[in-house]
């Protein structure tokens, strides 16, 4: 019978007020992590031979290398390492990859890794990006990084589509209320629309409640095959599908600021791999940098058509108790954001499958789309999970 | 922009590939590539066209002229070097010829610009070494 493989394991790190309790470097706070998913999976890591890591730690210096630091410093030695890095979606990737090598026989057991201590050591500076290369026509011009490129797409699809800002506040709102029932939520405060709206203006049309948070976290995923899951006494979660795509780097160069291409490629691919329809979808965990960003996913998963996520989102529709449960866990937005997020998003999807969710368990979860977007709108990457 | 004040904003690291388009610049000419394969213009620069992928490139002058395809007004700067001048415009204009760029809007009244503006070029000499092509709103 052929190779199947399944997500065993999840696993992240305490924090109080966005930062990890107890502090610790970006290595330790990585191994916590990894230690949370294996005990999960009940997965010894000595047998661990699959390293997926994703980061923007230790560069220069061992962050260069990450699988190959990460690996020395939990004591492994992986037969198979994959560090594609196409930004916060990059988890999403990974499980693509680590799934077609535990399918293929290259590895038997993969770990997939995240983790940032960036607000903790204050080390978030991605305004600060020499002007080399591509960057040399970006940055001269003073454009906040990365929010500018978001407030420029949130603006060509307010013009194209007639999207309001209070519709994008609709999306931090509701958030925020999936957040006030997640006790590891970094902001739990109730908001209304006006809050949103009259935040501090950070870089128009978005302010400071339309941007996600900026936090520590750590988190990881564990995989292997479903005969070694049963071995184990593991519970499984079946990966049905899931698909990839880049688009860009400089925002300049995305194809259509009002359409989140790499999003609708990905997104395609994986629910023709599935062989499931929207229908079928009973969560959506999706990437929450911004609420435009939302916005716009939502339109190229296909879940509403082009130019109607904003009256796709009103009257807090994605909401607890709403009729399209989406980020339960609270989200870039209001849980936490530690750089790059695609994991956490698997992390809560699989919770969520198995019923772990205590407050915010939303009912019948049997399956679950995650879609992650990277760097400007540039990548996307969608695993579609289920139950069975 | 005074000449006995450092600049101390982002300066591009130039390269081979990008010469062209900052040497032209220092001399007031917006100068972008066009493949001859295909006939598109394209920006940044590239050793391959990004539409056909043929090496057939040339270096061409832009007329200058486009409209606003989208913009924000950064009311927090991208760093402390920005500070002074918030808030200001970001654009990303549509060339004329096709290809898109971002740019900085240089007006008086930031809330003036609009999606589908006609701007044209206005070369800012930011150092002896360095000049970045910004637009004005014709309206203006």
């Amino acid at each position: 019978m052929a190779r199947e493989a399944v997500i065993v394991g999840v696993g992240d790190v305490p924090l109080k007020e966005g930062r990890v309790v107890g502090g610790g470097s970006v290595l330790q706070v990585q191994a916590r992590a990894a230690k949370a998913a294996l005990d999960d999976a009940r997965i010894p890591m000595r047998d661990v031979d699959g390293l997926l890591v994703a980061g923007l730690w230790g560069v220069p210096g061992p962050g260069q290398l990450p699988s190959v630091t990460l690996g020395e410093y939990l004591g492994i030695h992986p037969r198979f390492a994959d560090t594609t890095n196409i930004g916060g979606s990059a988890f999403e990737a990974h499980v693509a990859h680590a799934a077609m090598a535990i399918e293929k026989g290259y590895c038997d057991v993969a770990l997939i890794v995240y983790g940032s201590t960036q607000k903790s050591e204050r080390s978030r500076a991605l305004g600060g990006r020499p002007s080399v290369l591509t960057m040399q026509f970006e940055n001269v011009w003073g454009i906040p990084q990365p929010v500018g490129g978001y407030a420029l797409a949130a603006r060509r699809h307010m013009h194209e589509f007639g999207t309001t800002e209070e519709q994008l506040a609709e999306i931090a709102v509701a958030t925020r209320k999936w957040a006030s029932l997640n006790p590891a939520a970094t902001m739990r405060d109730p908001i209304t629309i006006d809050d949103v709206m009259n935040s501090t203006k950070v870089s128009d049309p978005l302010k400071l409640l339309d941007c996600c948070l900026v936090t520590d976290g750590a988190g990881a995923i564990v995989m292997t095959t479903a005969d070694n899951a049963r071995a184990h006494g593991a519970k499984m979660t079946h990966i049905r599908g899931y698909g990839e795509a880049h688009t860009h780097w400089s925002i300049g160069a995305m194809p259509d600021l009002a359409r989140l291409t790499a999003a609708e490629m990905s997104s395609q691919r994986a629910f023709q791999m599935a062989g499931v329809s929207h229908d079928a979808i009973d969560l959506v965990e999706c990437y929450d940098s911004f609420t435009i960003t939302v916005l716009m996913t939502l339109e190229a998963l296909g879940f509403c058509k082009r130019g109607e996520g904003g009256q796709f989102v009103m009257n807090q529709r994605t909401a607890p108790g709403g009729a399209f449960p989406l980020n339960t866990n609270g989200g870039g937005l209001s849980y936490c954001h530690p750089g790059m997020y695609g994991i956490f998003l698997l992390v809560e999807a699989v919770r969520q499958l198995r019923g772990e969710a205590g407050d915010r368990q939303v009912k019948k979860v049997d399956t679950a789309l995650v879609h992650g977007t990277g760097g400007t709108l540039s990548s996307g990457a969608t695993v579609i999970l289920a139950n069975s | 922009m005074s000449e006995t004040q450092a600049y101390e904003k982002p300066q591009p690291v130039i390269d081979p590939g990008t010469k062209p388009f900052w040497d032209a610049a220092r001399e007031h000419r917006l100068s972008i590539p066009r493949c001859r394969a295909c006939g598109k213009h394209h920006f940044y620069p590239r050793e391959l066209c990004p539409h056909c992928h043929s090496d057939d490139l040339e270096w061409t002058d832009a007329s200058g002229k486009g409209e606003i395809y989208s913009y924000t007004i950064a009311r927090k700067p991208a760093g402390p070097v920005f500070a002074a001048d918030v808030p200001y415009v970001i654009a990303m204009i549509a060339l004329d010829e096709g290809p898109r760029m971002l740019t900085n809007i240089v007006t008086k009244d930031v809330e003036r610009a609009a999606i589908g503006d006609r701007v044209t070029v206005k070369f800012d000499d930011v150092t002896p070494e360095l000049t970045l092509p910004k637009f004005t709103l014709d309206k203006d």
